[in-house]
């Protein structure tokens, strides 16, 4: 069976969005509190928290954790 | 970011503590991570009281042991809402996927490249498609393992990397590393027959 249409168009994104140097899922979640208040504060990300904001556009697990974290944090500091 | 009152110090200090300053530190830590992951796991109908209680009490365990660990980049309530958040997405995951096999996963692919052509689409942009999804497809057949295939595939379909990485008897990281290393080589190979990232992408755009 050949790839549906939503996972080919997938692949050609994350392979356009891959860098040579990106950090694993452990590094960005020893990042990804930091980077979670500048995003909640409405700044923009700094140089040295641009690796999680690609890590995040590629990995699926990450991103989702993510979006469940700024979901837990907008409800803790509400 | 509201850090509940306290100071990071405080937070570091009080729950290494001991005594009534401890327990209270730790009381008002579980109930906020709670709190946090009752809001953030609520489309999920398997995430129950009972779930959520878990999640919280395994989290706060593993924040204790952390401790150390913390460098003060963030608020020490976001730090440890983060390592909830993940804690408990990874039990989910391990759940909704622990009976699936990699092999089954992987039966209903054989890597071929088709079906991104809209049928829509003018006669130069379908060709133009069709030209990057047959280079694609000869890329993955020749410059990626069998190893990277099923991985990349088995991502593809929504197989979390701690699960692939189980049944691999492998980590989280590595399968990532793998997959990257994928990515790497079908980017340089669509680059050498020369379709840059950005030509692709506005390729399939819209």
């Amino acid at each position: 069976m050949p790839l549906s249409k939503k996972e080919i168009e997938e692949l050609i994104r994350i392979v356009g969005l891959t860098k040579d140097d990106e950090i694993n899922c452990d590094q960005c979640l020893s990042f990804v509190a930091e980077f979670a208040e500048h995003k909640l504060a409405g700044k923009s990300v700094p140089e040295g928290l641009k690796a999680v904001e690609q890590h995040l556009s590629i990995c699926v697990e990450c991103r989702d954790e993510y979006e469940a974290l700024e979901k837990a944090l907008r409800e803790i500091t509400s | 970011m509201d850090n509940l009152g306290r100071s990071n110090e405080a937070w570091l200090l009080q729950l290494s503590g001991s005594g009534s300053v401890q327990q209270t530190a730790v009381s008002d830590l579980r109930a906020a991570l709670l709190r946090g992951l009752r809001k953030a796991l609520s489309a999920w109908a398997v995430a129950d009281n009972t779930f959520l209680e878990d999640a919280a009490q395994e989290s706060l365990l593993r924040i204790l042991n952390r401790l150390q660990q913390f460098e003060g980049r963030s608020q020490f309530l976001t730090w440890a809402t983060s390592i909830a958040i993940s804690v408990a997405m990874s039990e989910l995951r391990r759940r909704r996927w622990k009976d699936v096999s990699l092999d089954e996963v992987l039966a209903v692919s054989d890597s071929r490249v088709e079906g991104a052509i809209d049928e829509d689409a003018g006669p130069d942009v379908k060709w133009e498609r069709q030209a990057i999804l047959d280079r694609m497809h000869a890329l993955i057949q020749s410059d990626l393992t069998e190893k990277q295939r099923a991985v990349l595939l088995a991502e593809l379909r929504g197989m979390p990397q701690d699960e692939i990485a189980r049944q691999l008897g492998s980590n989280r990281n590595a399968v990532y590393k793998l997959t990257h290393d994928a990515r790497k080589r079908l980017k340089r190979g669509l680059e050498a027959a020369g379709y840059e990232s950005a030509d692709v992408q506005a390729a399939f755009a819209g």
